[in-house]
């Protein structure tokens, strides 16, 4: 009796709150100037698709964009690169001071960005990367790396080894072996690694906002978090930023929330 | 054939480790010496002078280090105990038998799939003193009520702490979801046989069999609680007063604002401490079970 009574009031409390500040933000984006500025706020825009307009032409906005692909892009690349070979050898190789990686690895993901901030930020003064997207793709990867290989190792080692052995009877090298037998089988772990880092990648802001000054190479965090207007605070337009920039994660993460769901189980808690 | 495996491992792992050995811990390093030192951006000619612990002697001195040590710990406890609850009702629901569980659990994601930066962009609309929803559902027309109410210092920090939480409280939901989908549904049969109402079973399965699940929600949130910038940033930047004023913003405002490089660095390292002397409570609570779960 409890559960009929309980159940429908947690479904709904739960996307309730979920939803609803954010489904008003995205309101407010198809409002016109004169219904945002009006006090009490109504509900029901009008369609107006004028603060698009202003956020992506007078704005940086298309800028944004584009560098946030471009940078979250490659960070989940070049992570998956690197994280890959080094999750199936911890894996599957016997290697003197494995402990040592994994714990290490550990360590890392729980850094404070705070911790290494200003040294990161010297180092890439020193190799001139400063204000550009690769000074930004180099730390996301090495903060991005530990999940990944959490992730890819918990999911090597559930692979059977047996399909390996029987691929390097067959005559194949250790990396043909990688690349055509094993590789394909963990696709869903890599596709999973893969979706985290992206969102890790798109989301990040600290060191996005120091490494990048110039509004022609920020990602959609910075252009945001500085969104400013001349007088008064340009909510219409931010709202549809906020939107552009959200709309994507979101379907990503609708499509996914299968892979995401597991994913996170297997790099947190089963592991 | 040992041998050739651990040449073979260590070329395959040795990418990844230089990576991260040169941007993450290389720079903890650096910060580490340079907290040791007096230097200041911009002003070259001073040079970088070895000062031995006078950054860490003036910290301890800081009244403003010591009020964000405080604001910062007070967030984390309430950010966590606050998303842990929350997470704890969202996989109880999720776990549950419905129709359209799909959907529910695609929306509880959503908050954790926008980026924070627009989630404090959000929070900061959503409290706003004349166009915000807080005050239109709460007073509707009556325009003379509404409050201002990141004016208030006490107001806004529950207010950033309440973004986190709803923007966070999904990822606890996830980790403790997985806890839940272990527990074997016999015990609940047979705790149903004996008599056992919803409550007892909640009492006295649940969550001791959640412990473990719950403690690592725990650890990770409270990780994160502790790096919270973006949040603060945009919503209060430290304000009002230094109501809201985090360890993290204050390190960041005295490395890049004032550029103080060897007392921010200072700063950053007592930052560090903090998280690592808590993950090594936590760990020995969890026990050393976290790492002998990992592939080994």
């Amino acid at each position: 009796m409890t559960r009929r009574l309980l159940l429908p009031l947690g479904i709904m409390g739960t996307v309730g709150l979920s939803l609803l500040p954010f489904l008003w933000f995205m309101l407010s984006s198809f409002k016109s100037q004169r219904e945002i500025e009006a006090v009490p706020p109504g509900w029901c825009p009008s369609g107006s698709l004028e603060f698009y307009r202003s956020a992506l032409f007078s704005h940086h906005l298309l800028d944004y964009v584009g560098n946030s692909v471009v940078v979250a892009g490659s960070t989940t690349a070049v992570a998956l690169l690197l994280a890959i070979p080094a999750a199936y050898a911890l894996a599957r190789l016997t290697i003197p001071g494995k402990q040592g990686i994994l714990a290490l690895l550990l360590c890392v993901s729980m850094f404070p960005q705070m911790a290494i901030a200003g040294p990161v930020w010297r180092l890439l003064d020193a190799l001139g990367g400063l204000n550009h997207r690769w000074g930004v793709v180099l730390p996301y990867v090495a903060l991005t790396l530990p999940l990944a290989v959490w992730i890819l190792a918990s999911f090597f080692a559930e692979l059977p080894a047996e399909l390996e052995d029987a691929a390097r009877i067959d005559g194949c090298g250790r990396w043909t072996t990688l690349l055509r037998v094993t590789l394909p089988l963990a696709a869903p772990g890599i596709f999973t690694a893969a979706i985290l880092i992206l969102i890790y990648a798109w989301n990040e802001f600290f060191f996005a906002l120091l490494i990048l000054t110039q509004p022609e190479q920020q990602t959609l965090p910075v252009g945001i978090a500085l969104f400013q207007g001349e007088f008064t605070m340009p909510w219409g337009e931010l709202a549809a930023a906020s939107v552009i920039a959200t709309l994507p994660l979101i379907a990503v993460v609708l499509m996914c929330q299968r892979w995401i769901v597991s994913g996170l189980s297997a790099g947190a808690v089963k592991g | 054939m040992a041998r050739t495996d651990a040449v073979a491992g260590w070329t395959m792992v040795a990418p990844a480790c230089l990576v991260i050995l040169l941007f993450a811990l290389y720079p903890v390093v650096d910060s580490l010496w340079l907290s040791l030192h007096r230097s200041l951006v911009g002003v070259p000619e001073l040079g970088t002078v070895f000062i031995g612990l006078d950054n860490y002697v003036a910290l301890v001195r800081d009244p403003v280090a010591r009020r964000a040590a405080l604001v910062t710990l007070a967030f984390v406890g309430c950010s966590t105990l606050l998303e842990l609850s929350g997470g704890l009702i969202i996989a109880l629901v999720i776990h549950e038998r419905f129709r359209g569980r799909g959907v529910v659990r695609a929306a509880i994601l959503i908050p954790w799939a926008i980026p924070t930066v627009v989630a404090s962009q959000l929070w900061r609309y959503v409290f706003n003193d004349q166009y915000g929803l807080a005050n239109l559902l709460l007073y509707g027309d009556r325009i003379a009520d509404y409050i201002p109410w990141l004016a208030s210092p006490v107001v806004a920090f529950g207010i950033v702490v309440l973004a986190d939480v709803w923007k966070t409280s999904s990822f606890a939901a996830l980790l403790i979801l997985a806890g839940l989908q272990v527990i074997p549904d016999d015990l609940y049969d047979a705790a149903r046989v004996d008599g056992a109402g919803m409550w007892q079973r909640f009492r006295h399965i649940t969550l001791p069999l959640l412990k473990p699940a719950l403690l690592l929600a725990l650890l990770f949130r409270t990780m994160d609680a502790f790096r919270v910038f973006d949040l603060v940033f945009v919503m209060t930047q430290g304000g009002p007063g230094d109501a809201t004023q985090v360890l993290q913003f204050y390190g960041y405002q005295t490395l890049f604002a004032e550029g103080r490089l060897g007392y921010g660095s200072a700063v950053s390292v007592a930052v560090f401490l903090l998280i690592l002397l808590l993950s090594l409570i936590y760990l020995r609570a969890i026990g050393s079970r976290l790492l002998e779960r990992r592939p080994s």
